[in-house]
């Protein structure tokens, strides 16, 4: 048991030295897409095509959840809700939940699954084909031409998101309390506008959202650049793009969450 | 520049963004519901405010005619001073009583305002000199016990004064 002792002290040493590596080589990428940003506005199709890809294509999974996300909410709102009676509330409770919390965090899960993966998983290809490469070769920074566009795409993207997922997920929790539990349809709106403050609710989930948007990209492209060149670097790194962004996300929304409700 | 289905895409998902925050914000929140119009505000204070927030509604007759402006401790006085903000379109009399009460058994506090009989009409600036405090349930749940107490057992209250 002492034998292995000096060998397990030296792997944690190793990856506390590669954590802190990886943590100082995402910082510089995202000092250098800050650096290429008026290169990489010069050419808005590239982050227009890219919207498509990280915000247009993940539409459906974010409009679909959403969907469900409330009507659950509504469900499980209305069971406890009547119990004190007050079920009409639960317009209260559906809408605060969703544009608080639910919203930008499972947006920038799923965002992490859907459009994250699809970054690193691309960037890294382009790598391991040397695709990125060629591009130092003709004097085109990668950063500039490939990381920037997807960055601000992403950066776009997850706010838009989240709040329809928010918007989806109150339609939600509506179809589930008026139409099927039979909640009065006036109490249901008037009570989430009694409620849900402009600034303190709204404001503050697009704030979270807009954070998670620049931290789950950043953490996508630089698991993509950061990849080793193989097969197997490269389905790591994807793998690692969605433990490390779903952490970051989850760990962020407490820290944003505190400052916010100001403890 | 020509023109892609791209394009076309992203357009309509920044639109459906958009007006999902239009949404949130009108639909959801209350950014129609807080300014209402043109305001005059007038003070009042209260020994105790209960749970009254800023941003809180003020009814009258049960119609919502303002809201909360800001609340905030008077040490000279040790009461409470609540601003009010109200609607330029509805004026009171300057004896006009402010309560504050509680919508429902767990719900939210408002002040209600009931208008006196006074020619004389509230301006921007003045105070409300008749309020009357939130009721804190604690204080009624003593008050209810002591008065059966007494009423009931005068021998045992008797007793357990000795």
């Amino acid at each position: 048991m002492l034998k292995g002792l000096p060998k397990a002290l030296a792997g944690l040493g190793n990856r506390t030295i590669e954590g802190i590596w990886r943590i100082g080589a995402g910082a510089r990428l995202f000092f250098y897409i800050w650096f290429y940003l008026l290169e990489s506005f010069k050419r808005p199709r590239l982050i227009v095509r890219e919207i498509y890809a990280t915000g247009v294509l993940s539409l459906l999974i974010i409009v679909v959840s959403a969907f469900f996300v409330g009507m659950v909410l509504g469900l499980q709102g209305y069971n406890t809700l009547q119990k004190y009676g007050s079920s009409e509330a639960i317009g209260v409770l559906v809408a605060l939940s969703l544009v608080r919390e639910l919203g930008p965090v499972v947006t920038a899960l799923l965002f992490a699954g859907r459009a994250g993966t699809a970054i690193t998983a691309e960037i890294g290809l382009m790598k391991a084909t040397e695709q990125l490469s060629a591009m130092e070769m003709m004097a085109v920074s990668p950063v500039a031409r490939v990381i920037a566009p997807r960055f601000w795409a992403g950066f776009i993207s997850m706010p838009i998101l989240a709040a329809l997922f928010s918007m989806v997920g109150v339609l939600g929790g509506y179809f589930v309390a008026v139409p099927i539990i039979g909640v009065d349809a006036g109490a249901f709106w008037s009570q989430m506008q009694a409620s849900v403050d402009f600034r303190d609710d709204i404001v503050n989930g697009i704030i979270k959202s807009l954070v998670f948007g620049v931290v789950c990209t950043l953490i996508a492209l630089f698991e993509g650049y950061d990849a080793p060149p193989t097969a197997e670097g490269v389905s790591r790194a994807t793998t690692r793009t969605v433990v490390n962004s779903s952490l970051a996300v989850l760990g962020l929304d407490f820290i944003l969450t505190a400052f916010m409700i100001g403890a | 520049m020509e023109r892609t289905t791209i394009d076309l895409w992203v357009g309509v998902f920044v639109a459906l963004g958009l007006a999902a925050i239009f949404g949130l914000a009108l639909k959801v929140g209350n950014l129609t519901s807080s300014n209402i119009g043109e305001t005059y505000t007038v003070t009042a204070a209260f020994e105790n405010i209960g749970g009254l927030k800023p941003h809180a509604p003020v009814k009258s007759a049960g119609v919502v005619i303002g809201r909360v402006d800001g609340i905030v401790f008077d040490s000279k006085d040790y009461e409470a001073k609540v601003t009010i903000k109200l609607d330029k379109r509805y004026k009171f009399p300057t004896d006009t009583f402010a309560n504050i009460y509680t919508a429902g058994l767990l719900g939210e506090q408002y002040i209600g305002l009931e208008a006196g009989g006074e020619d004389a009409q509230l301006k921007n600036g003045d105070k409300i000199s008749h309020t009357q405090d939130a009721v804190v349930l604690e204080k009624l749940i003593s008050q209810f016990l002591y008065s059966k107490a007494s009423d009931n057992k005068p021998s045992d209250s008797t007793k357990a004064a000795e």
